[in-house]
């Protein structure tokens, strides 16, 4: 969670920290200290059950998860076990053939993250900066039943948890992770199979292979007379393999019981409802919003409302220029292209709103052409300046001058007799090697549409 | 530990195991021989019939509880303090090195 603090202590929860540097003596798991929940969490918790539509209970408590390991402190781990935060919401997603489906969210709960261990030759360090801080453990029913939903519903709760600003959800960083519970069943069977869980899986993309390989692994296992072991694996995101985590047997024995350290958590309903009452437009309100009210393709919605980014941008561009689905095709040709090269965000790749909005409305008066457009983006993006200074400087506007233009393109036709012949016999797909001539001539700067009725004009 | 009569000893159901015993002491990290192992077993036992008197108080209109204190909903400002310096966080380690804590070899 995008707190400023960890969950029980005051230690920033800033990552890239030095290594023990974000510690005191609770998150360090000294005798005699006592946890102090942030606030600011119980906020975020509610802002996400909110927009996973789950009910928000009134009471919770906290537990105790116990296990020895190095880079956790307390040997036990505080977490929710009994009532969560929230229960039972569900998140729709849409797959890639348009088709929608409802997954259920069993429960959201609060809990400490662990710290991070550094293997060395001669043994093994502990950096304690990540121990205490804030994680939101999601949930979800068995209703996933391909590796395409499990993409699919992560990439929607990435959106959703970003438009609700409670996470900046990057998986490089581990400030999203999640782990795919897999089992399979006979057809017609009503009880689910055994199930492996499988960790480290750290992208989108590993979310997907790891099911199709769990998948196959223990439909081999099972057509094979064999049963699966209710086991945790990890995913090698090099061999897109998953394999046994050895020597954790025992692990899952974890003892919770109620942490004496820390007093029930109550929620007011007015709490909730200031919450409710303030949040933001989701991606499914917004997609179905820039359709209505900016009759943009359902495509061009879905684009522009995954990312809160991209959906901001664009309403920030229309507001310098009230073309919809110009700006929308701007943003996702030119600039999507830009920011992936960059690997960086939209609103980072070189180019304000307001000016790309202004290229857009230079293109609709007809002051440039769509070639020039491209080539006028990439001047704003490396030089800063403003689209229209640019075109006067680089003398990049259109010539939609009739008389100007006929000369050239009676040059053109002078130097390409056998092509005019037969263009002039009915051969039409010439058209297309006469605007290329054209356009080169004038360097790119000929108005298409005045070009086209002059070449038809003096080809006779 | 409560010191348990003879006679209360002697009703004492077994509801944990010698098994329990073993499981409990290897997740606890725990080495004891036979011999403890049964004494504790037996103490255990007693401790849990001692308990378990308390399942003769009619409890229906109690809510169940989680905390001994009356209070609920402790929170604080999600304000940044100081942290401890390095020095200080690791000046209790048995080892340390590179600005960590230093343990056995984890091999994941």
């Amino acid at each position: 969670m995008a707190t400023n603090t960890k969950i029980f202590c005051n230690c920033s929860n800033q990552f890239g920290s030095d290594p023990n540097t974000n510690v005191c003596p609770v998150c360090l798991g000294m005798p005699g200290v006592l946890p102090v929940m942030n606030e600011k969490i119980i906020e975020f918790t509610v802002k996400a059950g909110l927009a996973l539509n789950c009910e928000i209970r009134e009471r919770s408590i906290f537990a105790r998860k116990n296990y020895f390991y190095p880079d956790l402190p307390k040997a036990y781990q505080i977490t929710q076990f009994e009532l969560p935060i929230c229960e039972n919401g569900y998140v729709d997603i849409e797959l890639e053939d348009g088709t929608e489906k409802r997954i259920g969210v069993t429960r959201i709960h609060i809990e400490e993250d662990a710290g991070k261990l550094v293997h060395e030759s001669d043994g093994s360090g502990v950096d304690l900066n990540r121990a205490g801080t804030p994680l939101m453990e999601i949930v979800s029913e068995p209703d996933i039943r391909s590796a395409e939903e499990a993409k699919a519903y992560v990439q929607k709760l990435r959106s959703i948890m970003k438009y609700v600003e409670v996470s900046d959800c990057n998986m490089e960083e581990g400030s999203m992770r999640c782990d795919v519970n897999l089992s399979l069943r006979p057809f017609g069977q009503d009880e689910f199979g055994t199930r492996a869980e499988i960790k480290n899986v750290n992208s989108f993309k590993s979310v997907e292979r790891a099911a199709k390989y769990e998948e196959k692994r223990q439909a081999k296992l099972l057509d094979e007379g064999g049963t699966v072991v209710q086991e945790t694996r990890l995913f090698n995101a090099d061999t897109g393999v998953t394999a046994s985590m050895r020597g954790k047997e025992d692990a899952h024995d974890y003892r919770y019981f109620p942490d004496p350290d820390l007093v029930p958590l109550v929620i007011e309903e007015s709490f909730i409802n200031n919450i409710r009452e303030n949040m933001p437009e989701l991606p499914d309100a917004r997609m179905k919003r820039f359709i209505s009210e900016y009759a943009l393709p359902k495509y061009d919605a879905n684009v522009l409302t995954a990312e809160k980014s991209y959906a901001e941008f664009f309403e920030t561009a229309l507001k310098t220029h009230n073309n919809p689905k110009g700006i929308s095709n701007l943003i996702m040709s030119e600039l999507m292209r830009h920011a992936n090269e960059k690997q960086c965000g939209i609103d980072e790749a070189g180019i304000s709103p307001e000016n790309l909005a202004e290229i857009v409305k230079l293109l609709d008066a007809g002051t440039i052409s769509g070639n020039i457009s491209k080539k006028l983006f990439e001047e704003v993006i490396s030089s800063g300046k403003k689209p229209s200074e640019i075109v006067e400087e680089k003398g990049m506007a259109q010539n939609s001058d009739a008389g100007e233009l006929e000369a050239i393109v009676q040059q053109i036709i002078d130097t390409n007799p056998d092509e005019t012949e037969r263009f002039r016999a009915g051969d039409k797909k010439l058209q297309g090697f006469f605007m290329g001539q054209i356009m080169r001539a004038s360097k790119g700067k000929a108005n298409p549409g005045v070009v086209s009725q002059l070449l038809n004009k003096l080809i006779k | 530990m409560p010191v348990l009569s003879e006679s209360e000893d002697n009703n004492v159901s077994e509801t944990i195991s010698i098994n329990d015993v073993k499981h409990i002491a290897t997740l606890a990290r725990l080495k004891f021989d036979d011999t403890a192992a049964e004494k504790i077993k037996d103490d255990l036992n007693s401790i849990l019939g001692y308990v378990d008197k308390l399942n003769e108080l009619n409890t229906d209109d109690v809510e169940p509880t989680s905390h001994t204190l009356d209070i609920c909903t402790v929170t604080r400002a999600d304000e940044v303090k100081p942290s401890l310096s390095n020095e200080d966080a690791l000046s209790n380690a048995p080892s340390s090195g590179n600005a960590h804590f230093k343990v056995p070899k984890v091999i994941e």
